[in-house]
């Protein structure tokens, strides 16, 4: 899994956008994002909720227009040539688009047809795939009876049915249990080891992390950091530690104490007593800080380390959290260095 | 393959898809044809017993008005369904796939025909049982029955768009059944409307839903001398006026409605 690529591209693209604008009325979703996919690559495009993730998503799988800007998918234009777009990708939305009343073998089959496969290859791959995601014992089953899970694994199936060199996958894990969404890691890491390219969209670092060759953060409807996953980590500082004070009055004192340690700006929350300091050392920092506090009046109640998440990296890389819409819209250009950018 | 050839398949395909629902759930089932037994006896037997009706039984009178009103509210299902599969992201998928563009909304509307057709066989067989009967010959009947069939498709396509702009199945529903209440009751479909105030009455006359029950009670033959029917020309010529009105709906909405679906994406 190392596809970083130089400044200059070897590969073909299987995506390139460029300059990508699309408005809702008065509402802007893309500010003009430029991203390339290199063939056989995974890009993880990272934001929070309402960045615009999904609306790239849907511009380059044709179902919406873009207002200005140029995309192509496979080197085919999606405003021109819809249809020819439409016969080389595959799609998973953030909700799995499965008919219920179908069984599981009747809604590939389906697929399989509207891709114009044939019955005979229609059915095959339907038997194939249900067999590749696990799915053969509930094959005859309408897909209504299925849980989160098997549905998004039924719904990536469907995506997969006629190859697709593309693969287009709209938070795929959004809302499975933590071992679905494992398994669903497994399945799509398996994929991108079979050479299909993926765009894939998530609200986690981690699924990125473990996924993608390359990361691209979004935030209203701007580029505001790519690279690869330590690249990203580099900037957003690695493992916090966080505590938990007996006492507001102590976190002043304990962000002196633990000064030492930090690797960046220490964050306090005063109203849940909390302090959370950016360190390098892992495990080592934990034992050290909880030395430097020993020896004085600051009760800790609760210590932990914690990996960084998407909250972190906004807040590193836009000065506010991700789920925050309302500080200045200046903060969220200013700290960008487009590590290890692709172009 | 050309265009055409691609666009019937793909069609074909929505369709058989729709019909495996029609086979797994049981209240479509139940909507398509115990209900219309119900309203058929219903009507028959508490309207029928306070509403005499010159020169023919009410049973006579009463089938093709209820036909009528079946298939009308039977379209409903096409925009309840469209706007269901538009909120669990089916219509994306469809969407993203090479397939015709027509195709979702072709399967959609030729599914809900024969959901028609099956309504209209279970009424006819429960009228025959309880006293209506076919007066004319086999080819007028036929005629009638493919009359019927005919605006109730012209009528699908019109509740294709609505559903397609709602987005909501229950909004479909209750918003559509606010206007087709009055469109199915405002006719000759239950009472004749000689009686109806003059407003009323115009409306009446002129409704096409009035105009289908005229041509169909023509057509298999359950009309009395003594019950004309209103002078007006959509009523003397109530086949042509049908006729007008499924080929005005088709042209409007078929069009429309793929142009909209092109267009659409859910939220």
């Amino acid at each position: 899994m190392s596809v970083l690529t130089p400044s200059v591209a070897c590969m073909s693209d299987a995506i390139l956008v460029e300059g990508l604008q699309k408005r809702f009325g008065s509402n802007t979703a893309l500010a003009g994002v430029d991203l390339t996919v290199p063939e056989g690559s995974v890009l993880g495009l990272l934001g929070p909720n309402g960045a615009g993730k999904t609306t790239v998503v849907r511009i380059l799988t044709t179902l919406l227009q873009p207002d200005g800007g140029r995309a192509e998918v496979a080197g085919v234009d999606v405003v021109r040539e819809p249809d020819r777009v439409r016969a080389v990708i595959g799609l998973t939305g953030q909700y799995a688009a499965v008919d219920e009343y179908l069984t599981g073998f009747e809604n590939l089959e389906m697929v399989g047809r509207l891709y114009r496969l044939g019955k005979r290859e229609s059915r095959a791959r339907a038997q194939e795939l249900l067999e590749r995601f696990d799915l053969t014992d509930a094959a005859s089953r309408p897909a209504k009876t299925y849980s989160g899970g098997m549905r998004r694994r039924l719904d990536i199936a469907a995506s997969l049915i006629a190859r697709p060199r593309v693969l287009f996958l709209d938070e795929p894990t959004t809302g499975l249990d933590p071992r679905s969404r494992q398994g669903m890691w497994e399945f799509i890491a398996d994929l991108a080891g079979g050479g299909t390219t993926i765009l894939l969209t998530t609200q986690y670092l981690e699924e990125a992390d473990r996924l993608a060759d390359r990361m691209m953060v979004i935030d209203r409807g701007r580029v505001i950091a790519r690279g690869t996953a330590d690249e990203l980590k580099a900037q957003v500082g690695g493992q916090r530690l966080e505590l938990t004070l007996g006492s507001a009055a102590e976190l002043a004192d304990a962000a002196r104490l633990l000064a030492p340690l930090a690797a960046g700006e220490t964050r306090v929350d005063e109203q849940t007593r909390r302090l959370s300091v950016p360190v390098r050392e892992g495990t080592d920092s934990l034992a050290e800080a909880l030395r430097l506090l020993g020896g004085t009046d600051v009760q800790v109640l609760d210590v932990g380390l914690r990996r960084p998440d998407l909250d972190d990296v906004f807040l590193s890389l836009t000065g506010h959290a991700a789920e925050d819409g309302s500080d200045g819209e200046g903060a969220t250009q200013a700290p960008v260095q487009t590590a290890g950018s692709a172009r | 393959m050309s265009s055409l050839s691609v666009a019937v398949e793909d069609g074909l395909t929505i369709t058989r898809r729709n019909l495996v629902k029609v086979k797994r759930v049981p209240e479509l089932i139940v909507f398509a044809t115990l209900s219309p037994i119900m309203f058929v006896l219903l009507f028959r037997y508490v309207f029928g017993s306070a509403i005499p009706i010159q020169g023919i039984s009410y049973a006579e009178f009463l089938l093709p008005g209820i036909f009528a009103q079946t298939i009308v509210f039977g379209s409903t299902i096409t925009g309840a369904s469209l706007a269901e599969d538009l909120q669990k992201g089916l219509i994306d998928r469809f969407r993203s796939l090479p397939m015709a563009p027509s195709a979702v909304l072709v399967g959609r509307t030729v599914a809900d025909l024969a959901l028609n057709a099956l309504s209209i066989v279970v009424m006819g067989v429960t009228g025959l049982i309880v006293g209506w009967r076919i007066r004319s010959s086999l080819g007028e009947a036929l005629a009638g029955f493919a009359l019927l069939l005919l605006f109730a498709y012209a009528m699908s396509w019109l509740m294709a768009t609505v559903g397609l702009l709602v987005r909501a199945p229950e909004v479909v529903q209750q918003a559509s059944f606010i206007v087709i209440f009055p469109l199915t009751f405002i006719a000759n479909t239950f009472v004749p409307t000689n009686n109806f105030p003059t407003v009323l009455k115009w409306i009446a006359d002129w409704n096409p839903v009035s105009a289908v029950v005229q041509a169909a009670r023509e057509l298999f033959g359950n009309t009395a001398p003594g019950l004309g029917a209103s002078d007006t020309w959509s009523l003397q010529h109530p086949v042509l006026y049908t006729l007008i009105w499924s080929a005005l709906l088709l042209a409007v909405f078929v069009p429309l409605s793929v142009r909209i679906y092109q267009r659409t994406a859910s939220r």
